[in-house]
């Protein structure tokens, strides 16, 4: 019997050691029925890119708290094109300034979060996209 | 020929991870990639990772595909790695990627997760079926890590052609090690955290569980002896010895004719899965029907036994054949 799980990639790429955030998420799309999978600390781009590519994902997660986020996430959606992995939706959540934010959304990040952004929020907004397909 | 199949024997990536989501989920598309590629497989060594949930066996894995690749750059090696999948929400968090960092990025290096989706045995379903895929890709060794086995998730013992047991000291005495269930299925005892204070113990209880169930060692070679190896995964200490194992017992089966027996046991135990649970959804499907309710309700006020019950059904046609 057919059987379709929404697959996540939740990855921390650059050097903060902070994964509490990360793993909450992790946690609560479990509890969605989501398979998550979860990659650790200190990715690479590369190491990003590689996984969500060999795990086939609908979703890649990104946390990020350390700063680097405006030049982590660009080089991780390029290298996500050279990959042909168009498809896959990107989410973003961490320490985002707004105009950061903004100019991320616009080079294809599909959502960003912030501290105190509910787990509920995260679990509908990825929901909403695969009920629409 | 179909694109996508055309595409995974060109060393497509991305058709290749597409295909095996398409045979996870159970596709008739999933189905129809299979039967094109089936041809095509049968060349894979198959090595199962199985033992308790931290014993090590993610960071073993990084460990062993790490010395593959270095002792061969040509060679391909593909992992499955399973983890389990909740009963109450259906999803799952796989996590052994996190230990696998030195062969993350590895062109030669293929890993897919895979959520154990209510399957029992410490595999997926499908895990056989992923294992095939890979296997038609063209991966010359594929390594299948299964769920933290308790001591009966002995399955990955119809799917791999040379199993390692990976234990820990400290997971129990001699009376654990003499059990049935997953000590039997080693062909290579992998005894891990080998640093830590009862690893001599812990090899004491091993040894004397094996000198029961190989009395007579032959030394003629006819018979596979598990050796039983000292590591510590997470800095590599003795992984090498475990690699020329895998290479040793892969010979063994090869010049003693026994590799074949294993793959047509894993065959077997395919076919056999996936008729019981073709089966299994005929009886899903059954159980919504009339006659199943009514006979439910006479056991219910403890008017027909159980035994009784299936004879009944047998005769509305259901077990016996239900086409």
């Amino acid at each position: 019997m057919e059987e379709k799980k929404i697959r996540v990639l939740i990855a921390k790429p650059g050097l903060d050691g902070h994964d509490r955030g990360a793993k909450i998420i992790a946690r609560a799309l479990r509890d969605a029925g989501m398979e998550v999978i979860y990659t650790g600390l200190r990715q690479t781009p590369e190491m990003v890119v590689q996984a969500a590519l060999q795990e086939d994902v609908d979703v890649i997660g990104l946390s990020v708290l350390s700063g680097a986020h405006m030049s982590l996430v660009p080089r991780i959606l390029d290298l996500a094109k050279q990959a042909k992995l168009e498809d896959v939706r990107i989410f973003l959540g961490g320490i985002i300034p707004a105009e950061d934010a903004k100019a991320l959304i616009k080079l294809g990040v599909k959502a960003v979060y912030g501290p105190g952004t509910s787990t509920t929020q995260v679990v509908e907004d990825i929901q909403t996209l695969f009920e629409k397909a | 020929m179909p694109e996508l199949v055309q595409a995974i024997l060109q060393g497509d990536r991305r058709a290749l991870a597409r295909s095996i989501t398409l045979v996870e989920n159970d596709t008739a598309q999933g189905q129809q990639t299979l039967d094109a590629l089936f041809p095509k497989t049968g060349k894979a060594h198959v090595v199962g990772i199985t033992g308790a949930s931290g014993a090590g066996k993610s960071s073993l894995v990084n460990c062993l595909v790490d010395i593959l690749i270095q002792q061969d750059p040509k060679l391909q090696v593909a992992v499955i790695a399973v983890d389990p999948t909740s009963p109450f929400s259906g999803g799952s968090v796989l996590g052994d990627r996190i230990r696998m960092r030195a062969i993350a990025e590895n062109p030669n290096v293929f890993i897919r997760s895979m959520a154990s989706r209510g399957a029992l045995g410490g595999l997926a379903h499908n895990t056989q079926a992923v294992s095939l895929v890979l296997d038609a890709a063209g991966y010359d060794f594929i390594l299948v890590e299964t769920v933290g086995a308790g001591q009966s998730e002995v399955e990955i013992a119809s799917l791999a052609h040379s199993v390692l047991v990976v234990e820990a000291p400290g997971l129990g005495d001699d009376i654990q090690a003499a059990k049935a269930g997953i000590m039997e299925i080693a062909d290579i005892l992998v005894l891990n955290k080998a640093d830590k204070a009862d690893v001599d113990a812990a090899e004491m209880a091993l040894r004397s569980m094996l000198a029961m169930g190989y009395p007579s060692t032959k030394t003629d070679g006819s018979v596979w002896v598990p050796p039983i190896l000292r590591t510590v995964a997470t800095d590599g200490k003795g992984v090498a010895e475990v690699v020329n194992a895998i290479q040793a017992h892969a010979e063994f089966l090869h010049s003693t004719g026994t590799w074949q027996q294993r793959d047509q046991t894993r065959l077997r135990a395919f076919l056999h899965g996936l008729l019981e649970r073709k089966r299994n959804q005929e009886w899903q499907q059954f159980i919504q029907k009339e006659e199943f309710k009514q006979v439910l309700k006479k056991i219910y006020i403890h008017e027909l036994s159980p035994y009784a019950a299936v004879e009944q059904l047998q005769s509305i046609s259901f077990l016996k054949n239900s086409h």
